[in-house]
C-alpha cells in the first residue's frame, strides 16, 4: 500500500509538472527573467500547488497518517549556513538551466541527452553533498 | 489551447495533490531532491522502495500522457553541455547542502508557513533571477 500511495502522489506530481509547463526550461527562466519577456505562468503553479498542501497540513492536525506512523514534526526555525548557501548554488543552477530535480526527472523521456546529462551532473552533486557538508562544518563551524 | 495561467494553475493543483497524498498517506513530504538524494547517498535505504515508488511515477506518469495524447513537449534545455553539467552539480549539491528544492522548502514548506522554507525560497529565486539576468543579459551565454 505504502508503494502504492508513493506511486500516485508521484503521478500526480508528474503529470502536473508536465501540465503546468514546468519541464520547459523556458517558462522557469522566464519567469526568473524580470528584464526580459515575464512569463507569469511560474507563480500560477506555485499558487495551485500550495493551495491542496495547505489544506493537507490543515487536516494533519490531531490525526495520524493513513498507513501508519506520524507526521513530520515541525522544523526547528532555524536560519542556518547551509540552509543559505546551499539555497543560492540551488538557485543558480536552476536559473542557468531552468531545471530543479522534480522537472529534471519528470521530462527524462523526452528531455534528450541533455536532460540525460543534466541529471547525472545533479546526481554526482548530490552525492557530493555529503562530503562538502562535513568539510564545510570543519572549516567554518555552522553556529 | 488554454492559456498558459490555467495550464500552470491546474498544473500545480496535480503537483499539491501529490503533496498532499504523500503526506497524508504516507507520512512525509513530497521534496524531489530528498527523495532522489535519500537515495544517492544512502541516507534513505530504509525507506528506498517507496522512495523508488514515488519516482517511478514520477518519471512514468509525463511518458503515459505523451502516448495517449499524442503531444510532443520540449524541455528547450541549452545545448551547452558545458552550463548544463555546471547548472547540474549546482542543483545538486545546493538542494542538499539546503535539505529542500522547489517542491519540499517552495510547495511543502510555505504551505505550513515554515520559516526555513520561506527563506530557503527567498533565496533561490533571489539567486536564480540574478544568475538569469548576469548570465543572459549582460554575459549572453543563455
Amino acid at each position: 500500500m505504502r508503494l502504492a500511495f508513493a506511486f500516485l502522489a508521484g503521478a500526480l506530481f508528474g503529470s502536473g509538472l508536465l501540465l503546468s509547463g514546468m519541464t520547459d526550461t523556458t517558462k522557469v527562466q522566464g519567469w526568473l527573467d524580470v528584464f526580459g519577456d515575464w512569463d507569469p505562468t511560474l507563480a500560477f503553479v506555485m499558487g495551485g500547488a500550495i493551495l491542496p498542501m495547505a489544506a493537507a497540513w490543515a487536516f494533519t492536525r490531531g490525526r495520524s497518517p493513513l498507513l501508519g506512523g506520524s507526521f513530520p514534526a515541525p522544523p526547528e526555525p532555524r536560519i542556518g549556513r547551509n540552509l543559505v548557501l546551499g539555497s543560492v548554488l540551488f538557485g543558480m543552477g536552476w536559473g542557468l538551466a531552468g531545471l530543479c530535480p522534480g522537472p529534471a526527472l519528470a521530462s527524462v523521456s523526452f528531455g534528450g541527452l541533455g536532460g540525460l546529462v543534466f541529471i547525472l551532473a545533479m546526481l554526482g552533486g548530490m552525492a557530493a553533498a555529503p562530503t562538502i557538508r562535513e568539510r564545510l562544518d570543519r572549516a567554518i563551524p555552522a553556529e | 489551447m488554454e492559456p498558459d495561467w490555467i495550464r500552470g494553475l491546474l498544473g500545480g493543483l496535480a503537483i499539491g495533490a501529490g503533496g498532499a497524498v504523500y503526506l497524508l498517506a504516507n507520512g512525509r513530504i513530497m521534496g524531489a531532491s530528498g527523495i532522489i538524494g535519500g537515495l544517492v547517498d544512502g541516507s534513505g535505504r530504509s525507506t528506498g522502495r517507496e522512495r523508488a515508488a514515488f519516482l517511478a511515477g514520477l518519471v512514468l506518469l509525463p511518458l503515459v500522457w505523451i502516448a495517449l495524447l499524442g503531444v510532443a513537449p520540449t524541455t528547450h534545455l541549452t545545448p551547452n553541455l558545458l552550463v548544463v553539467v555546471i547548472a547540474g552539480v549546482l542543483v545538486g549539491v545546493g538542494t542538499r547542502l539546503a535539505n529542500g528544492c522547489t517542491s519540499g522548502h517552495g510547495v511543502c514548506g510555505i504551505s505550513r508557513l515554515s520559516l526555513r522554507g520561506i527563506v530557503a525560497t527567498a533565496f533561490y529565486i533571489l539567486a536564480g533571477g540574478l544568475t538569469v539576468v548576469l548570465f543572459r543579459h549582460l554575459l549572453g551565454v543563455i
